[in-house]
């Protein structure tokens, strides 16, 4: 069985995220980028398959200029086979994402696609199921485990109540969880093994899918800083204040 | 205890723009190895220091190591760590890849280094000795020992020291006593070896020993020595551990700093003679401990860097932290704010930035220096890193002193306090100006062998080329204090040069007396030449509209800083060096 995994460059979580002065978005220049955290559980679980013997091959694409590319490499270094760069100098939204992405599932044919349930910059949460609607595939959404059974696959979700365990027939769309795997230390020789596998470079031309977007961004502003708090001298006080100046009772 | 995060942009800043990597790598046959290849392994390394290796520093502290009935025991979790650190390949970054090494240049091995020591000084000292025991075998060892050793040494799977010392024998190597005796198609090695760092532990099963003894006839001094190598194990005939060696820790020092790091009284031969095998050829043992001397006292040097930025990472956070101040609307604000505070932390970041650019720049000559095809070039890079390595190891871990003392200062009482982890960085670094040659040894070393040895010939090349950096600071109009003040410094460079030619065949106690400030000297000049470039790269990259511009700025506000405080310790070097050895030689011994 051949998994594909879908992964996406972000912005570092370590890095302190600035907004460009304009408002006009997040400022990314020279900032430090990585592989999105539940993508890198996605290739974990991908590469986890692998290993078991449930899959034979662990394909990673990703969407984005050509820094992106880096992503795909550290995702290789991890273990994936082989990568494709879907290349496009536009952010696209997540339907034109899942549009990309159902294209290269109709190519490749994978039994499995495993991506993370949201990016971390945009947190949307919803290419994974755009992309099962657009196959008409079953998907198993916030994933905390994985199991192939046969020709279909144990989903555990994690759900308000608890835990979810659903049964998909395969080929399946599955997003990740953080709680899904704890991914792995790239490995010295793999992330020098990694520079040498195939990573194939397509356009949205190529798989014929015209990029357009539905929304548009209108504004970007930093969270307001917190103002230092102050002391009440009684619980009076305190009420008074949240009823009449904070208007929250 | 204190988080550590890798300085991944200076580090990445220091080899693009001052090492020159890219070129490096194409120059001296590294193929298919880039940045772009190193910033992925720095980024990897850097994921595995701070989250497994950095929270256990603290630990390592704390608890120390056991002495048992078994052997030493190492702190708990280290193990763990140890086989994380080993199947991730780690310890193959630099070897040979006939040994399933990955064949990688020093100066990015320096770069990966780094992580590892900030992150955790005393474990990272295990895999350090084992490259230098690697390096020994690996250049001076036979096929045999090769093959049988090596791949499992570079793999990480066995461990490696290096059993210098006897109680009697410290700098003065001369004075060992331990002996081989030729039994076969081996030797029986008995005697003392004190001081060896990571000498047993049960992270791994096999150590093998790296040890200085004489042979029955051989002659007195240092031209008597041989190397052997002791496996804590004999193998089998698979070359697997299987029968204990004669070898044991008799006893672990109990230590100011680097607490995890057991340092073994190692005792060979207490029954019939613990089994070893010769290295190379009879006699020559310290000549092949030579050949690794730059490596290994550049990496303590490296040792100086990490500790020190893992020392400014604890100081910056709790003076971004510690409220210890009040606005007018009686708000509070932290100590950061404190221009003396500032003072301190932007001396321990001048510092340990110049001291990382050195260090790099240093280990770079390495590679250059190991590869270069033309016989002359292989002359000049050799010349200068054997320059640069008694001031990348004097010079960096002499500051580290001050960069972990100041690191306390910031702390206030809470950095006398253990538990702010700001003390413990303190301690560790107390070991580096003393161990792998002292400060004293690195002294005499650059104006005896390096300096008087050569009539000053490799020092001219570097203050000619650090002339270069001088004028081109002057032409530009921001840098033009920047210039005269590096200008100055170089001239006490040139002063101090011609001073020890001069006055060394006059006064035997000359060059002795006024080493370790002509050291001195000379690291802070080389620190503000590097910081000097450092300044006018960033510059070039500001104006192309290339790299981040906050780091790139702090950049130059960073070199400035280091012009107008550090660089001037120069010219008080100077002025102690010219006085000579008067008023150091003029007392009896009973006066003192």
């Amino acid at each position: 069985m051949k998994v594909l995994v879908a992964v996406k460059r972000v912005i570092d979580y370590n890095v302190k995220v600035r907004v460009k002065p304009d408002n006009s978005d997040v400022d990314l220049a020279n900032v430090k980028m990585a592989l999105n955290p539940f993508c890198e559980i996605a290739v974990e679980e991908a590469v986890r398959l692998k290993e078991s013997g449930a899959a034979s091959e662990v394909v990673v694409v990703s969407i984005g200029p050509k820094a992106c590319q880096e992503q795909i490499r550290t995702a290789l270094a991890l273990g994936a086979d082989r990568g494709i760069q879907i290349e496009t100098e536009e952010l696209p939204e997540s339907l034109s994402v899942a549009k990309l992405l159902a294209k290269v599932v109709e190519a490749e044919q994978p039994g499995l696609v495993i991506l993370g349930k949201q990016s971390i910059d945009a947190d949307n949460n919803q290419t994974g199921q755009m992309l099962g609607a657009l196959l008409n595939r079953p998907q198993g959404t916030f994933a905390s485990e994985v199991k192939i059974d046969g020709d279909s696959v144990n989903v555990t979700r994690e759900v308000d109540g608890g835990l979810q365990t659903l049964n998909l027939k395969l080929p399946a769309i599955v997003t990740t969880d953080l709680r899904l795997n704890e991914p792995r230390y790239a490995k010295l020789p793999d992330i020098m093994k990694a520079k040498r596998k195939p990573l194939d470079v397509k356009t949205p031309a190529d798989l014929g899918v015209d990029l357009k977007n539905h929304t548009r961004l209108l504004k970007v502003s930093a969270p307001a800083e917190r103002q230092a708090g102050i002391r009440v001298a009684s619980v009076d006080e305190l009420i008074d204040k949240l009823k009449n100046e904070a208007k929250v009772l | 205890m204190s988080d550590y995060k890798h300085p991944h942009q200076d580090a990445e800043f220091v080899l693009n723009e001052l090492v020159g990597f890219d070129d490096l790598c194409a120059a001296n046959g590294f193929d298919d190895i880039n940045f772009e290849l190193a910033s992925a392994i720095l980024t990897e390394a850097g994921k595995l220091g701070s989250e497994v290796l950095a929270p256990l520093n603290v630990i390592g502290d704390n608890q120390g190591v056991k002495l048992t009935e078994q052997g030493v025991e190492e702190t708990a979790g280290f193990k763990e760590a140890y086989q994380q650190f080993a199947e991730g390949g780690w310890s193959s970054l630099i070897a040979d890849e006939e040994y399933e090494g990955q064949g990688l240049p020093n100066v990015l091995c320096t770069a990966v280094n780094e992580i590892w020591q900030s992150a955790n000084m005393a474990f990272a000292l295990c895999p350090l000795l084992t490259q230098g025991a690697v390096e020994a075998i690996a250049h001076h060892g036979s096929e045999e020992l090769k093959q049988t050793y090596l791949p499992k040494m570079v793999s990480g799977e066995w461990t490696g020291t290096m059993n210098l010392t006897e109680p009697d024998a410290g700098t003065d190597l001369a004075a060992i006593k331990t002996r081989a005796i030729p039994n076969g198609d081996h030797y029986l090695i008995t005697g003392q070896k004190i001081f060896i760092t990571w000498g047993d532990h049960q992270m791994t099963d096999n150590t093998i020993h790296l040890v200085l003894a004489r042979l029955p006839d051989a002659p007195a001094g240092v031209k008597g020595i041989s190397l052997f190598v002791v496996p804590k194990f004999l193998l089998d005939a698979e070359g697997n551990p299987g029968v204990r060696n004669d070898v044991k820790c008799v006893s672990v020092e109990h230590k100011l700093g680097i607490h995890a790091s057991p340092t073994c009284v190692m005792s060979y031969g207490d029954k019939e003679g613990a089994i070893g095998y010769l290295v190379g050829e009879a006699n020559k043992g310290l000549a092949y401990m030579f050949t690794m001397m730059n490596c290994a006292r550049q990496g303590v040097g490296l040792q100086g860097v990490a500790i020190a930025e893992r020392s400014y990472q604890q100081a910056l956070d709790y003076a971004k932290e510690r409220l210890q101040g009040t606005n007018k609307d009686g708000s509070r604000f932290a100590i950061i704010k404190f221009p003396d505070v500032r003072r301190m932390l932007m001396q321990m970041k001048s510092a340990t930035e110049a001291m990382r650019a050195l260090a790099f720049v240093g280990a770079a000559e390495v590679d250059r220096a190991g590869r270069a095809q033309d016989e002359a070039d292989q002359r000049r890079h050799q010349a200068r890193l054997e320059l640069l390595t008694p001031i990348v190891k004097g010079w960096i871990t002499e500051l580290s002193q001050e960069i972990t003392y100041l690191g306390t200062q910031v702390n206030g009482g809470m950095g006398f306090i253990e538990e702010t982890g700001s003390a413990q960085h303190y301690r560790d670094a107390r070991i580096l100006t003393i161990y792998e040659g002292t400060t004293g040894i690195q002294a005499l070393d650059l104006v005896g062998r390096k300096t008087l040895l050569n009539k000053g010939e490799a020092l001219a090349e570097l203050l000619a080329e650090i002339e270069e950096t001088v004028v081109a600071l002057s032409k530009h109009e921001g840098f033009a204090e920047q210039g005269a003040a590096l200008r100055e410094a170089l001239e006490a460079g040139n002063t101090a040069r011609s001073w020890l030619l001069e006055n060394a065949a006059k006064d035997p106690a000359a060059a002795g007396a006024v080493s370790v400030h002509f050291m001195m000297l000379f690291g802070y000049l080389c620190g503000g030449w590097l910081m000097g470039q450092s300044a006018l790269r960033a510059q070039t990259l500001l104006d192309a509209g290339e790299g981040d511009p906050e780091y790139l700025k702090a950049k130059l506000v960073t070199a400035q800083f280091f012009s107008e405080h550090l660089l001037p310790r120069t010219k008080a070097s100077l002025e102690t060096i010219q006085k000579g050895s008067a008023s150091i030689m003029a007392l009896s011994e009973d006066q003192f």
